[in-house]
């Protein structure tokens, strides 16, 4: 195994208790240099059983969900409802600087292991508890699924097809991962406070905090929403039947510019994405793609439009349909490489909707290096992963290892480090601690 | 006042649009003293965009400004000027952060690369971020969160297999700022360590990335590229969202062990169908899914999504309610008590409810200020901070280099 660089946080120790909800935050942890250890239930943790699996081989070894977000970790298993178990975790935690867990509110307090009880042998430790709700309040002990978060934080509130439920991103909880990275971000501003006090503390993070963001964005959600009626054309596109449905326009309306145009086009390949804007930079914005649209002849009706003066307010359907036309027609030339490409020498925004196959072409990523290979030796393979999430001029933050085996480093941890003895290691196992 | 956990850092914002204003929002809500560099000939991209007060365009007029930028100060410089860039980099002498999110090069072009900043400051951290990072061949292609949110894959896969992708928004724009305050935090404690800044090139592209992984490694390993599967999730029946009682009303449901699936069955009051083998394994459940989301609908359309939702959460299913933006702070239980948005009241906006971040810290709090309004800290930042004189202030106005 390769030996880890000096990264940001290579001084440091992590406890990983998560579930599938909060495993990203130990893997980033990790990437920044802390020495992670993520701990599983003897046997492996759920996690595991989550698809997609390498070469569709449902084994808990091969899970692609786990893998993608336990890099940069060991592994140990552990009981930690046994007395046993409770006795290494809390020797563990003596020397940690971190935990994260995701179990249900106030489960850690109710197996005796609340941070009341872990500062006393830590007081430096830094425990963060991710949960869906948070800790405290009517809804702490509610459970979450990735479509239930979206559902309750608004995030299905624009991307509905009127004769059909709402929608959220596919996969898997995109919503944990968002919690995940509050989680990961609330660590470390809590280990600049313990720089400066000297003090650990509990960090309490809630996943449905972390979605329901949008929601003091806009005007509707001011206490006082102005009453110019003018500005609600998208209130009144919704007593209109369904319009983008009858239009053939995919969902995405927004408050904010009620656009009444699509915004992800068919291509000769695929789908692009393009904005037409509308405000103080629409000209800025709006130009290029229309100038590069004329080099073709294709400009049509858009180079007739007053960049200057167009605000979606005004705007009747059959100018919408009389801008969409060209725009349909110029992309359905056109592949997304193509698109691409000249997007970037006009300086255009269309982007392609990407497929993963696309985006491991993406030539961006390739000069950046942000492919990492990652050695699984049992499997003879090599694996393509994600890599670093930002270029550090210092320290760099690198995918160090590959995601640990069921209990791979039971043995190097509890024995070479904690000093247990290959007996006592043994009848750990016996009895199902480990 | 409560002790907050970044007390005692000073951060110089350039940032603009979302992804810089949400990183640097979570900065000065955590405590640190966030100094906006903002002009008044050329405002920035939240001064001059609506929904704006009594819908009046005005730079002090912004509601989403507003809500992006509390705790924030603001000073305004003309950075043209040959000694605006002097004077800003005096403030970056006396500061421990700076943060810009304009394309890639653009903090060189003015004068305020990294390899400046360090002369004036050598153990400054300083923060890029941008759409694609600043090397490689699409460095300083202009796009946004909505067209991000396509490059990264997301798009591809949200909506329905027989329809088109779907626009998400700018869903990367609320995943970037996340990792910008982790890199920035991990930073801090690293210089705090050995005495070392440095500086952190965060591509939004890449930090969604990572929320791609399992899809990303299906492609790597198994060279299968994911698609649509509307609401579907393969290790879960039922798990969509059902319409209840009502216009536009529902509930998201997500079912995943055979535990929730009793409590389910329970909360319906053990039905027939439930019972049949159609429905009786998970396996059987995903095969009959069509059929499954039809009895399930049949149940939900006679109640309100509230309704649904606490039942099923009272028998241990994971259920939630579809909210919209407009009900959240006033149909919201939970955010209600835990405060997790609070009040500021602006002298322009009037009251306006701002999210605080998403965590509670033990020994440290919040406090919410309103957002600036422009050059509102100008006097306070030259004359405290960089201990300018009267006359001095008044000539760089003359000069315009102050705005």
């Amino acid at each position: 195994m390769e030996e880890k660089k000096e990264g940001m946080l290579t001084p440091y120790r992590v406890l990983d208790l998560t579930d599938l909800h909060g495993l990203l935050v130990g893997k980033l942890l990790g990437d920044l240099g802390a020495d992670v250890i993520k701990i599983e239930r003897p046997g492996g943790d759920m996690a595991r059983d989550i698809g997609p699996f390498y070469q569709d081989d449902p084994d808990p070894e091969k899970s692609l969900f786990w893998w993608a977000f336990n890099t940069s970790k060991r592994g140990i298993t552990l009981d930690i409802e046994s007395a046993d178990g409770q006795a290494i975790f809390k020797k563990l935690v003596g020397t940690a600087d971190f935990i994260t867990e995701s179990y249900p509110a106030g489960y850690m307090d109710r197996i005796g292991l609340g941070y009341d009880v872990l500062e006393k042998i830590n007081p430096g430790i830094i425990m963060v508890a991710l949960s869906p709700f948070g800790q405290t309040g009517p809804y702490k002990d509610y459970k979450d699924s990735g479509i239930v978060a979206a559902a309750l934080g608004w995030m299905m509130d624009q991307f509905d097809d009127t004769d059909r439920p709402p929608i959220w991103i596919g996969g898997h909880p995109q919503t944990s991962l968002l919690g995940s990275m509050e989680a990961a971000s609330a660590a470390m501003l809590a280990l600049f406070h313990r720089g400066t006090t000297g003090e650990g503390q509990y960090v309490d993070v809630s996943i449905h905090e972390t979605v329901s963001r949008g929601a003091s964005a806009y005007r509707r959600a001011v206490e006082e929403p102005p009453s110019d009626k003018t500005d609600d054309k998208a209130d009144d596109k919704e007593d209109d039947g369904s319009p983008f449905l009858r239009k053939g326009r995919s969902g995405g309306g927004t408050f904010v510019n009620p656009t009444m145009i699509r915004r992800i086009w068919p291509c000769k390949d695929g789908y692009v994405i393009l904005l037409w804007w509308a405000g103080p930079n629409a000209k800025r914005w709006n130009s290029p793609l229309v100038e590069w649209m004329d080099s073709e002849g294709m400009a049509g009706y858009l180079k007739e439009v007053d960049w200057d003066a167009f605000d979606w307010r005004y705007v009747t359907w059959e100018q919408a349909d009389q801008m969409e036309e060209p725009t349909l027609a110029f992309f359905a030339k056109h592949t997304k490489a193509e698109l691409l490409e000249g997007a970037l020498k006009f300086k255009a925004m269309v982007y392609p909707v990407s497929t993963c196959e696309d985006t491991l072409q993406n030539p961006q990523l390739e000069a950046r290096g942000f492919w990492q290979e990652l050695e699984h030796p049992e499997l003879n393979a090599s694996v393509t992963y994600p890599g670093e999430f930002g270029v550090f001029s210092e320290a760099p933050a690198v995918v160090s290892r590959r995601p640990p085996l069921i209990g791979e480093h039971n043995k190097e941890i509890l024995e070479e480090e904690l000093g247990m003895s290959a007996q006592e290691v043994l009848a750990l196992k016996q009895s199902g601690v480990i | 006042m409560p002790t907050k956990v970044l007390e005692g850092i000073r951060v110089i914002d350039f940032t603009w649009a979302f992804v810089g204003p949400q990183t640097t929002k979570t900065l000065a809500d955590c405590g640190a003293e966030v100094i906006k560099i903002e002009s008044a000939t050329r405002p920035g991209f939240w001064r001059t965009m609506g929904p704006f007060k009594d819908n009046e365009p005005g730079l002090d007029n912004s509601f989403p400004f507003g809500i992006f930028n509390t705790n924030k100060l603001s000073a305004t410089l003309n950075l043209a000027y040959p000694k605006g860039v002097e004077i800003v980099k005096d403030l970056i002498a006396k500061a421990d952060v700076v943060v810009d999110n304009f394309s890639g090069g653009t903090m060189d072009r003015m004068g305020l690369g990294y390899e400046e900043l360090r002369k004036v400051k050598p153990d400054i951290i300083m923060l890029s971020a941008c759409m694609h990072g600043q090397t490689g061949p699409y460095n300083t292609h202009p796009g946004f969160g909505n067209q991000l949110t396509a490059l990264c894959g997301f798009s591809h896969i949200s909506g329905w297999p027989d329809r088109e992708p779907v626009d998400l928004g700018a869903y990367t724009d609320t995943v970037a700022p996340m990792f910008n305050v982790l890199a920035i935090g991990a930073a801090l404690d690293y210089r705090r360590r050995t005495g070392k800044g440095q500086y952190l090139d965060m591509a939004e592209l890449e930090c969604g990335l990572h929320f791609m992984g399992p899809q990303l490694l299906d492609y790597t390993t198994n060279k299968r590229s994911a698609n649509r599967k509307g609401n579907y999730c393969s290790y879960a029946a039922p798990h969509n969202v059902y319409p209840c009682k009502g216009d536009q009303e529902f509930c998201a449901i997500a079912v995943y062990t055979d535990e929730e699936w009793e409590g389910f069955c329970k909360v319906l009051g053990n039905p027939e169908w439930t019972k049949d083998a159609k429905f009786s394994t998970l396996a059987a459940r995903k095969e009959n899914e069509t059929e499954l989301d039809e009895k399930v609908s049949e149940w939900t359309l006679n109640l309100a999504p509230d309704e649904a939702m606490d039942l099923l959460q009272a028998a241990g299913v994971p259920a939630g309610s579809r909210k919209l933006q407009m009900d959240m702070q006033t149909n919201n239980p939970q955010l209600q008590a835990r405060q997790g948005f609070m009040p500021v009241d602006h002298s322009v906006l009037g009251r306006q409810n701002v999210r605080r971040p998403p965590y509670l810290f033990s020994k440290a709090g919040y406090e919410m200020r309103p957002a600036p309004l422009i050059g509102e800290h100008t006097e306070y930042v030259f004359k405290e901070i960089l201990g300018m004189t009267d006359d001095q202030l008044e000539e760089l106005v003359i000069e315009g280099v102050i705005e």
